[in-house]
């Protein structure tokens, strides 16, 4: 995969690597300032209709024929193939509302339509819903940097939150920017992110670890250009293969999994390069020593008792 | 010796994967399409007979039946081919056997006996898998304390007219109080002392406003919460009644959080027939019809359901509701109108013959009773806000003379039409919800879509699969071959506990199983990197081998268990779809770290332990 000897400087670019993550950090935040996440129904309520047409639908007589039928705000868009049309209706909870948008349509049409699916979401519900993921993702972010800082340092700890934070909000304004719609599962891929990328920012943090402790000489920059040179065919093999099945997930998976496939990429990507250059550029920037990593010492006293 | 497992060590993940691939085999063997057929209350229960009779039926209308079988207690399974098959069959059984039954579509699993007798069963599939629909319903608590505080209100009213304690006015106040206001001070101290004997749930506050004597009556915190869940649990009953009425096969309904109740009804096709059946909160209210002298205190006025225009005066007094129904039959009378036959329990017949007994020639009204809401979103400070304003639909169905004393069995005329009877009577069956419930969030996926969502997944995981396994052959070799056999039984085993766990099987959930395998990669590509790593050290094979694994463990370790920290918090927030991704990532990060560091180390040691070599290909 990589040269597997040689040792990376990786530092060397490290003010070029910061400027790019400041940069992408950003445009990300600048995003959902300006655009906010598209959210989906999952998080905003309201209703959903799937009907699936025998063959193209025409999306403006669609729009035309709900219309005529009495609906109003209603968003018309097909949903994976051109014969599939989604229908998205801020209407209240009406139990025949399927029902009535499937007679509507099959009234004006010769084909026959199947209604696909009905989805309806109270806006309370939503509301919730937000609420409790963005507390799940702190939540999650604070037990991880409690085990890390436990099992490491501190400063090994704030670390790695801070590149997990990076990528969740690269993910974020990648979707923020590109308006894709942010559902359920999408919410589900960015939990994922956050357990991956860590994988992969602990493997360099043992590494790094491990080294500092091997390596007498050297100063911080070696040993870090050292570990993430060892550990970089682990890393891109890894992120190939889960590349690999993302994007058969991506393409074979059907419509409802590709926001979840999409969030998935994206944060592999940007968690594979933030376990490179932001990981462990933070700890740089943390002033991480080897004495931060020694064994606590024994009591003086203790030791020379047990020599002979 | 290095690098070789002493053979316990063998035979133990031998067992631990034999077991598994027991447990992960019923997923191999497709369900069936299949319709169930079970006796509704108080009709004759399914027989052998009853199977033959379907058979027949079905085969008179070309239908295919791939087998029948008697399950426990009463209930038939017709097992069939294909899912067009099966939806004709259900109407042509439905035809043949008539309104006592209940006929119900469902998936039969087809695990064969010897596999079933040690437990084993294929994985459940989620609503997003299996079509079917999913409801979020939200009791309305305010109106279930409501309900009771209306109780205490008469209640305290007879309790302080016995006491001779003279009020002026007792009434439920918006906020959830009541307030009572007394003729003079002395009065409410007594009156204040004595709620406060009879009743410990009540918190008690004198406040004089204007001169006059007030005594305000608060519920407990404790008493709301009794309040709460017995309405939940009563609602949770009734609900289940009418989930059993209306003939779904492995229906959920369950409690979520305070106030909210799950319902899902997977496999069913008509969703709003559902959600008209379980969202009723209809009941009936049995009365006199006033007589010309009453006061206009003790009677109200109610139109007719069919012609609001035609009004009749009742007497206030109920004799009895429908919570005193004990059974209740949809029927039609001589000349073909819909009637719902209805037996009174114990109770109920006394009441209602004492009263008739003295009120013959008299008329007697059956008044249906409807709680119903308007929902209006308003925007109030740029925000949506969704109001609810309940209100109650109270109309006259029958009106009709007396002719004798009425026992425990009579019947109810005036019905719109055979549905309205049949919805009426099954609600007097499964019983009044104690609170009205709202909709907060609904599902409905249909079959097709749940197929196509099956299919889409699988093809999805066996891609992804297979080019893992063909880019870790070619990169690690031999090391890769053995790496693909661990990555294989990590997928049976994680299909194993899955099962073994019956979690249920949700489309990201086959998203997680995808994602495992990537990730499960892992573990292998750590601990080859660090055997290659310690070869180019210079270290004898064996040596490498041996430490590779050994350094590659914390590493290991350390990763998984910070990804399973994000995996239980999905779990405890997530719902339906989501909470299954969680539970197969969790799982996968387990079964990957014994496949990666038991299973492929058994190998590795197979091949190359004990062995003399000088160079190993990796």
């Amino acid at each position: 995969m990589a040269n597997p000897s040689k040792i990376y400087n990786f530092m060397g670019v490290r003010k070029l690597a910061l400027a790019f993550s400041l940069i992408l950090m950003l445009v990300s935040i600048g995003s959902l300032a300006v655009n906010g996440l598209k959210f989906g129904l999952d998080f905003t309520g309201g209703s959903l209709v799937e009907i699936g047409y025998e063959r193209e639908a025409d999306l403006e007589v669609v729009r035309d024929q709900l219309e005529t039928a009495g609906f109003e705000d209603v968003v018309v868009q097909t949903f994976g193939s051109p014969r599939d049309v989604l229908i998205r209706l801020q209407a209240d909870h009406d139990p025949k509302l399927g029902d009535k948008v499937l007679q509507a349509l099959q009234s004006e049409s010769d084909q026959s339509l199947e209604l696909r699916r009905n989805e309806f979401v109270g806006s309370q519900v939503g509301e919730e819903l937000r609420e409790q993921g963005g507390l799940g993702m702190l939540l999650a972010l604070f037990m991880i940097m409690v085990y890390l800082a436990f099992r490491f340092q501190f400063k090994f700890s704030l670390g790695a939150v801070l590149a997990l934070v990076h990528d969740v909000l690269v993910v974020l304004g990648f979707f923020s920017l590109l308006q894709v719609e942010f559902d359920l599962t999408v919410l589900a891929a960015v939990l994922a992110v956050i357990g991956y990328s860590l994988n992969d920012t602990i493997v360099v943090y043992d590494r790094i670890r491990e080294n500092f402790r091997i390596m007498r000489k050297g100063d911080a920059v070696e040993v870090m250009n050292a570990s993430l040179s060892q550990t970089l065919s682990r890393t891109l093999m890894t992120s190939i293969t889960t590349l690999l099945v993302l994007v058969a997930l991506f393409y074979f998976g059907g419509e409802m999994i590709h926001g979840f496939a999409m969030a998935l990429l994206v944060g592999v990507l940007i968690g594979t390069y933030s376990s490179i250059y932001v990981a462990a550029n933070a700890l740089l920037a943390l002033n991480v020593t080897r004495e931060d990593l020694l064994p606590p010492q024994k009591e003086d006293g203790e030791e020379t008792e047990e020599l002979p | 010796m290095l690098n070789r497992y002493p053979l316990w060590k063998n035979l133990m993940i031998l067992l631990v994967l034999a077991i598994a691939g027991l447990y992960a085999a019923p997923n191999l063997y497709p369900d069936d399409f299949a319709v169930q057929v079970s006796g509704s209350r108080n009709t004759a229960a399914v027989d052998p007979a009853t199977l033959t009779r379907i058979e027949t039926a079905l085969k008179a209308s070309g239908i295919e039946v791939k087998a029948t079988e008697m399950q426990q207690d009463g209930v038939g399974l017709i097992r069939l081919i294909g899912s067009d098959a099966q939806l004709k069959a259900k109407e042509v059984i439905a035809d043949q056997l008539g309104s006592g039954y209940v006929v119900a579509l469902n998936l039969a699993p087809t695990t064969p006996d010897w596999l079933s007798s040690l437990g084993a069963g294929p994985m459940k599939l989620g609503l997003d898998l299996r079509g079917g629909v999913h409801f979020l319903l939200e009791v309305d608590m305010a109106q279930a304390v409501g309900q009771r505080l209306d109780v205490y209100v008469s209640e305290i009213k007879s309790k302080l007219r016995d006491e001779k304690l003279r009020y002026r006015v007792v009434e439920h106040l918006d906020d959830g109080r009541l307030a009572i206001r007394f003729v003079d001070a002395d009065t409410r101290d007594a009156a204040s002392s004595l709620l406060l004997r009879s009743y410990q749930e009540f918190l008690v506050d004198s406040q004089d406003v204007d001169g006059d004597a007030w005594l305000y009556v608060n519920l407990t915190e404790q008493t709301i919460r009794e309040i709460e869940d017995y309405a939940i649990k009563q609602n949770l009953t009734t609900l289940r009644n009418r989930v059993n009425e209306l003939g779904v096969a492995e229906p959920l309904v369950q409690r979520q959080g305070r106030n909210r109740i799950v319902v899902q009804l997977p496999g069913v096709q008509d969703a709003a027939a559902a959600k008209r059946i379980i969202g009723k909160t209809a009941n009936l209210e049995f009365r006199l019809e006033a007589g010309p002298d009453a006061g206009r205190a003790d009677t109200e006025v109610y139109p007719f359901r069919n012609t609001p225009e035609r009004k009749a005066t009742l007497e206030r007094d109920v004799i009895i509701t429908g919570s005193s129904v004990a059974n209740a039959q949809a029927a039609f009378d001589e000349n073909g109108m819909p009637q719902v036959s209805i037996t009174l329990d114990a109770k109920g017949g006394q009441l209602m013959s004492r009263v008739t007994r003295n009120a013959i020639q008299r008329r007697m009204a059956v008044l249906f009773v409807e709680h119903k809401q308007r929902t209006l979103v308003q925007t109030i400070d740029g925000e949506r806000v969704e109001k609810r304003i309940p209100f109650t639909e109270k109309g006259i169905i029958s009106l009709a003379t007396i002719q004798s004393t009425l026992g425990n069995q009579f019947r109810i005329t005036g019905l719109d039409s055979a549905q309205e009877s049949s919805e009426l009577a099954l609600l007097l069956r499964a019983g009044a919800l104690a609170a009205p419930i709202y909709f907060v969030e609904e599902r409905t996926v249909g079959p097709s879509l749940g197929a196509e969502n099956i299919e889409l997944g699988t093809l999805s995981v066996q891609i992804g699969f297979a080019l893992v396994l063909v880019f870790m052959l070619v990169y690690y070799k031999v090391f890769g071959l053995l790496a693909n056999v661990a990555l294989t039984l990590n997928l049976v085993l994680l299909v194993a506990v899955m099962s073994l766990l019956s979690a249920t099987l949700t489309l990201p959930g086959i998203a997680g199983i995808v994602l495992t395998v990537g990730m499960a990669v892992d573990a292998n590509v750590l601990i080859f990197e660090r055997i290659k790593e310690e070869l180019r050290n210079g270290l004898p094979v064996q040596s490498a081998i041996h430490s590779g694994f050994a350094r590659a463990f914390t590493t290991i370790l350390d990763a998984n268990i910070t990804t399973l920290i994000a995996a239980v918090i999905l779990f405890a927030m997530g719902t339906g779809p989501v909470k299954g991704f969680a539970v197969t990532l969790s799982v996968g990060i387990l079964t990957s770290m014994f496949t990666a560091l038991l299973v492929t180390r058994a190998l590795v040691n197979l091949v190359y332990g004990g062995r003399t070599l000088k160079k190993v290909m990796i």
